[in-house]
């Protein structure tokens, strides 16, 4: 392989938005919530098989102690983030309509730590895999993919790059942002860690050009004799959305792609998010598991607009009550971004171990616009940066048309919204690109089923 | 919580542009060549513009009435159509073979075919040609600039087919010759093409690959180029109707191959058939092939590996 070198700016990439920032909390010091009375644990709080409970309600609990574990591969065990008692284990609804078993514990207000927690001894790669998948890690960047099956790269991969994500491109969310500034040294720690552990020569750290601040308290750390071997580089980027989208992000720092249906890692990356790798760093040295992460709690209908530190399981009411509550009647409220983020039905739901963000708006923001006839005005073509054709896809999807949707590549579209975005005629055009892509996996499905019985 | 929260699937932000602003954009696009054609030809253009937008805009309504579809007219599209089918006209028309025009454009060409975005071809070049074919005569009977201010009305010929030397360049730019009323005056429909690439409204690889080839062919078959470009429809053509949004490719590549179609067309029939302008003949066979160019050009998404292909 040819020797690996750093990009002096980003490579090119097509399409993208330019959403209106809104990064209100940049400048905000995060602030850390106090325990609340109750905490509510969801089973399944990553991509993967669903954990068992390993407590019942009685049970006194301490924080940090695992309190939910699975034996399925892809997957990630669940701690108690207060001290106290198991309530209850109880059906919950989640936000995305599925319902799920959540354990209910009632905080005592004293935050005993658990007696098992001591940092984990780590001194190989497969030390470090256990000690990750132990911690509880999923990817904090919204996705919640757990970290140790995603630093597990097969032995027939060769990932020569880490790509570490501070593209932070979702309007509002600054959380990576102030994770970099607070907690710069961890972040760096972290990243020697994997780096070290998986022998991989190349870091690049990608930050959107407009978190100045960011990309300087990294670099002071990086080229200030951090880094000897001269491995470690801050790339900025251009600000618009979906820089901090894995495919793009990988294709902006290093100019390969990821082949369609492939993982980074067919493309020699590992991306991980800055609070990830920060965690790791906090782990190794005190041993205490993924029981809180911070947030970005913003959005036109509240009152002071913060990152907040909070334990896993908070009800989202109570978050939203501790920075001062609303401001207007919400009319909308998200957990995640704007552009991808998930729409609730009520407060009343809990904040998990993926929220990068909750968001609440008004009615100016939330109104839904009615969609009109499609003008073919190309703008969603030109914004969809998987180079996409968004209209034709949503009208394949209309017709029915499997054979168009496959041509058309839908199952590439990762749903960033660039093409909702822009459409002037305010067609759904995601919504209905999703749907498209329910037809074509339950046609799949539907042949393997037909082509088994044969 | 008691209240109703909005559930919606994502994105949850929308840019703030929306068709009826695309659409006034064009009109606004528009302004300098309607005025220009106003003073130029007198008050008998504002009237025919009057006539086409309104005839446009109430037959939309009552098309979509009938057929029992919701009103667009809010949309603006129509009032576009009715002023870009006015701007295609000669000024001494009569007006109810312009209002014959709106019906083939809004009703015809535009509803029938499903409104707004569904049309194979540009509503206001087929009214044209339509209008061409059935009163080739009224269609071609040009005054010359200035004519209602007492020059005597008779038919002037247009630049394209006067003999050489007759207009200059200056003439051409500010349109003091005889043509369709937004065709003379090439200053006014070059500030509203410049409006509308700045605000983003259309891309100007259509405009540019248009003009460019045609100059490149003009110097192939011997014309001057940049009389070609200044006299005819070709300014207005390569501006405002080769660029429509329904009936040009949405991809890049695809609007290169069709604008190059469009150049190399114009001058082929401007020089060999006996037709003296050939630029909406162009457009509308480019029009027609628009489906088969975006099918071919279709941009390669991201990761994509051709099969068999070695990695
Ligand atoms: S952006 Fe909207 S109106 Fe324009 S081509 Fe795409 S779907 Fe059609
Ligand atoms: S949602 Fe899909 S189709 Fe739309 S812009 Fe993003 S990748 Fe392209």
């Amino acid at each position: 392989m040819s020797e690996l070198s750093f990009p002096k700016r980003p490579y090119r990439t097509k399409g993208g938005v330019h959403v209106p920032h809104h990064k209100n909390t940049a400048h905000t010091e995060s602030v850390e919530m106090p325990i609340p009375k109750t905490v509510t644990i969801p089973m399944s709080q990553h991509i993967g098989a669903p954990c068992t409970p390993l407590v019942k309600p009685g049970d006194i609990v301490d924080v940090g102690q695992k309190i939910a574990q699975a034996q399925a591969f892809v997957s990630a065990p669940i701690h108690a983030s207060v001290s106290g008692k198991v309530k209850k284990i109880e059906k919950i609804t989640m936000p995305d309509g599925s319902k799920q078993d959540a354990i209910v514990i009632e905080s005592d207000g004293e935050q005993r730590i658990s007696p098992d927690i001591r940092p984990p001894k780590v001194e190989s790669l497969s030390d470090l895999l256990t000690a990750v998948r132990e911690s509880g890690l999923v990817g904090l960047g919204g996705a919640g993919f757990p970290a140790s099956v995603k630093l597990n790269i097969p032995s027939d991969k060769n990932v020569d790059t880490l790509i570490i994500n501070v593209a932070e491109c979702e309007p509002y969310i600054t959380a990576d942002h102030r994770e970099v500034l607070e907690n710069s040294w961890d972040v760096m720690s972290g990243i020697h860690t994997v780096k070290e552990f998986l022998n991989i020569h190349r870091v690049i750290i990608g930050i959107e050009n407009n978190k100045p601040d960011a990309i300087k308290a990294l670099s002071e750390i990086a080229y200030n004799g951090f880094d000897p071997e001269n491995e470690i580089r801050v790339l900025p980027l251009k600000a618009t959305y979906p820089q901090g989208a894995e495919k793009i992000l990988i294709k902006a720092c290093t100019g390969r792609e990821v082949p369609e249906g492939g993982l980074p890692s067919d493309a020699g990356c590992l991306v991980m998010n800055t609070g990830s790798v920060a965690f790791i760093a906090r782990y190794l040295k005190t041993g205490m598991p993924l029981i809180s992460r911070r947030l970005t709690v913003d959005g036109s209908a509240i009152k002071n607009p913060q990152n907040v530190i909070v334990p896993i399981g908070t009800p989202i009411k109570d978050v939203i009550n501790f920075v001062g509550g609303y401001k207007e009647e919400p009319k909308k409220i998200l957990m995640g971004g704007p552009m991808m983020g998930l729409s609730l039905y009520t407060d009343e739901l809990f904040i998990q171990k993926q929220n990068n963000a909750i968001l609440a708006f008004g009615e100016k923001e939330a109104r839904l616009s009615e969609p009109s006839a499609c003008i073919r005005c190309g703008k969603c073509v030109s914004a969809c940066p998987m180079s996409l054709m968004p209209l034709e896809l949503s009208n394949a999807t209309d017709r029915g048309d499997l054979e168009s949707l496959k041509k058309l590549h839908i199952l590439n579209c990762m749903e960033c919204g660039c093409c909702s975005y822009s459409c002037p005629a305010k067609r759904h055009l995601v919504q209905n690109i999703r749907l498209g892509k329910q037809l074509l996996n339950k046609a799949k499905k539907e042949q393997i089923n037909k082509g088994g019985k044969k | 919580m008691d209240q109703k929260l909005y559930v919606s699937s994502s994105p949850h932000f929308r840019s703030n542009t929306t068709t009826r602003r695309i659409m006034l954009d064009v009109i606004i696009a528009l302004l300098p060549t309607t005025i220009a054609s106003c003073v130029i030809f007198g008050f008998r253009a504002l009237i025919l513009v009057g006539v086409c937008v309104a005839g446009c805009v109430l037959m939309e309504y009552f098309a979509r009435k009938i057929m029992k579809r919701d009103t667009t007219i809010g949309d603006l599209s129509a009032v576009v159509t009715g002023l870009l089918l006015a701007l295609n006209l000669p000024v001494d028309i009569n007006p109810l073979i312009a209002l014959f025009g709106c019906l083939v454009a809004i009703v015809v060409v535009k509803q029938m075919f499903g409104g707004i975005g569904m049309n194979f071809v540009n509503p206001a070049l087929a009214a044209r040609i339509v209008l061409l074919v059935s009163f080739p005569s009224a269609m071609m009977r040009w005054v010359p600039a200035f004519w209602y201010q007492g020059a005597d009305a008779v038919t002037a010929a247009t630049p394209l087919a006067a003999e050489k030397g007759t207009f200059s360049y200056i003439d051409l730019l500010l349109g003091l010759h005889g043509g369709s009323m937004g065709e003379v005056c090439a200053a006014a429909i070059l500030l509203g093409g410049v409006y509308l690439v700045i605000r983003k409204v259309i891309s100007p690889i259509i405009p540019c690959v248009y003009l460019g080839t045609a100059a490149l062919m003009s110097l192939v078959v011997g014309a001057d180029p940049l009389y070609q470009l200044l006299s005819g429809g070709l300014l207005l053509g390569a501006i405002f109707m080769a660029t429509d949004y329904t009936t040009s490719p949405v991809t890049n590549w695809g609007k290169v191959i069709y604008a190059v179609g469009c150049g190399v067309l114009t001058i082929l029939l401007r020089s060999f058939s006996n037709m003296p302008e050939g630029v909406s003949f162009s457009i509308l066979l480019m029009n027609i092939l628009t489906p088969l160019i975006e099918l071919l050009t279709r941009p390669r998404t991201l990761g994509f590996v051709k099969k068999g292909a070695k990695k």
